[in-house]
């Protein structure tokens, strides 16, 4: 049996770490609450975003623009949206694993970082690693997504990859979040269901013109919706990891407090024993 | 004919919130084909949104903001701005804006070779409706 001052010694430390957990369990509770406020302001504006794109493209079927088919290049252009900090549960590695257990093969996948974590794994694997944009996710902006999203779609129009995929944690609530892979482009949407009186609606400049410039940002406000609820689900998966962190480390504190007890009662009999034997030698 | 059947819905709505959704009598805002007036009961129209001011008419009274880049949808009684950007005019920065005017003038004034001249244009023209927007009145 472990002597006391052992497990005195071990009861103390994970108190520490109880007390840490505790505090990150309420530091990601408040940036939970934040993020989830900021994904709910961008709902609207992706929600018409998608809206508009969808009954552009269920009307204009004709339309042959580059973005609506995949590029000549066999290479796939995947964003992977992680982390920078770990201490989240499976949140990191669920993404991963998405991406090393998807069909893709591994020569065929440039990889779009952002979040620290998720490029240090790829890497590791030996995934080819073209851009790191892991500083972002710190604090997701606009602009920020705009000017990743640019050169993403840089390099599909320049035919450096054919096909653009997203990689992120969806947030369903605040304790489940899904590892989701999306494609980008060339753009799929499932037309909306054609109602009979639907509007003629008219373009200007034209069509194909207008295309060009509404695709991107429909990307764009994917990509910045994704990076908003990733954050949140950052923040979720934290917030259960370092909740079940917490009450495991009572349990062991618990199951420690009666080891310990019982070592100090078998401590005391055993010197009573001692004393009443050495009492009985000399009576 | 009541003043109210000559209003229609108005939203503008950017990436971080929605600016603005209220109705109007007339709506004048700035597409790459140029400045246009919308009154109720417009032909279905979808267009690009070129940096400029967006102006909305209710009851004789107008509101002034400034959008950057985005598109509108214009329905019969609804018309929907997604801009990127959209701001008031008590939320202009008037001397960033100006510092923006004269780094994107000194551009194209020096056209280096590797110059992108569409984008320097972009922003003097972004800082440029600021500034407009912040003197309006």
């Amino acid at each position: 049996m472990a002597s006391m001052r052992d497990i005195k010694r071990r009861k103390s430390s994970i108190q520490s770490t109880q007390q840490i957990t505790k505090a990150m369990k309420l530091v990601s509770t408040v940036k939970l609450q934040k993020a989830r406020g900021r994904a709910e302001q961008t709902d609207p504006y992706f929600n018409y975003m998608y809206k508009t794109v969808s009954s552009m493209l269920a009307r204009s079927g004709g339309i042959d623009h580059p973005y609506l088919k995949p590029g000549t290049s066999g290479k796939k252009g995947i964003v992977v949206i992680t982390s920078n900090r770990g201490l989240a549960g499976g949140y990191n590695s669920n993404i991963v694993r998405l991406i090393t257990d998807s069909e893709f093969k591994k020569d065929e996948l440039e990889i779009y970082a952002v979040g620290g974590k998720g490029l240090e794994a790829l890497e590791r694997r030996g995934y080819h690693v073209v851009v790191d944009a892991s500083d972002i996710i710190e604090n997701p902006t606009y602009p920020d997504a705009s000017a990743l999203c640019k050169r993403v779609l840089e390099d599909f129009t320049e035919g450096k990859i054919g096909e653009i995929y997203l990689a992120y944690t969806h947030f369903k609530n605040t304790v489940s979040q899904e590892a989701k892979l999306m494609k980008m482009l060339p753009v799929e949407i499932e037309p909306e269901e054609e109602k009979g009186a639907a509007v003629l609606m008219n373009y200007e400049p034209n069509e194909e013109e207008a295309l060009e410039e509404i695709i991107p940002k429909y990307v764009t406000s994917l990509f910045y919706g994704a990076l908003v609820e990733a954050v949140a689900s950052e923040n979720g998966a934290r917030m259960q990891a370092m909740d079940s962190a917490t009450s495991n480390a009572e349990e062991m504190i618990e199951d420690l407090s009666l080891k310990y007890n019982r070592a100090r009662q078998g401590s005391i009999t055993q010197e009573l024993t001692e004393i009443i034997a050495g009492a009985n030698a000399i009576g | 004919m009541a003043e109210t059947d000559k209003k229609f819905d108005v939203e503008i709505i950017t990436p971080d919130r929605v600016f603005f959704k209220g109705e109007a009598d007339m709506l004048e805002f700035n597409t790459s084909c140029g400045e246009i007036g919308v009154f109720k009961d417009h032909i279905p129209l979808t267009t690009v949104l070129e940096p400029g001011l967006v102006t909305i008419h209710r009851d004789g009274e107008q509101q002034v903001a400034a959008v950057h880049a985005g598109f509108a949808e214009i329905l019969g009684d609804k018309v929907t701005l997604l801009a990127e950007v959209a701001e008031w005019p008590d939320e202009i920065d008037v001397g960033r804006a100006e510092a923006a005017k004269e780094r994107a003038e000194e551009r194209i004034r020096n056209r280096s070779a590797d110059l992108d001249l569409k984008r320097a244009e972009f922003a003097l023209h972004k800082a440029l409706t600021r500034i407009n927007l912040a003197n309006y009145k």
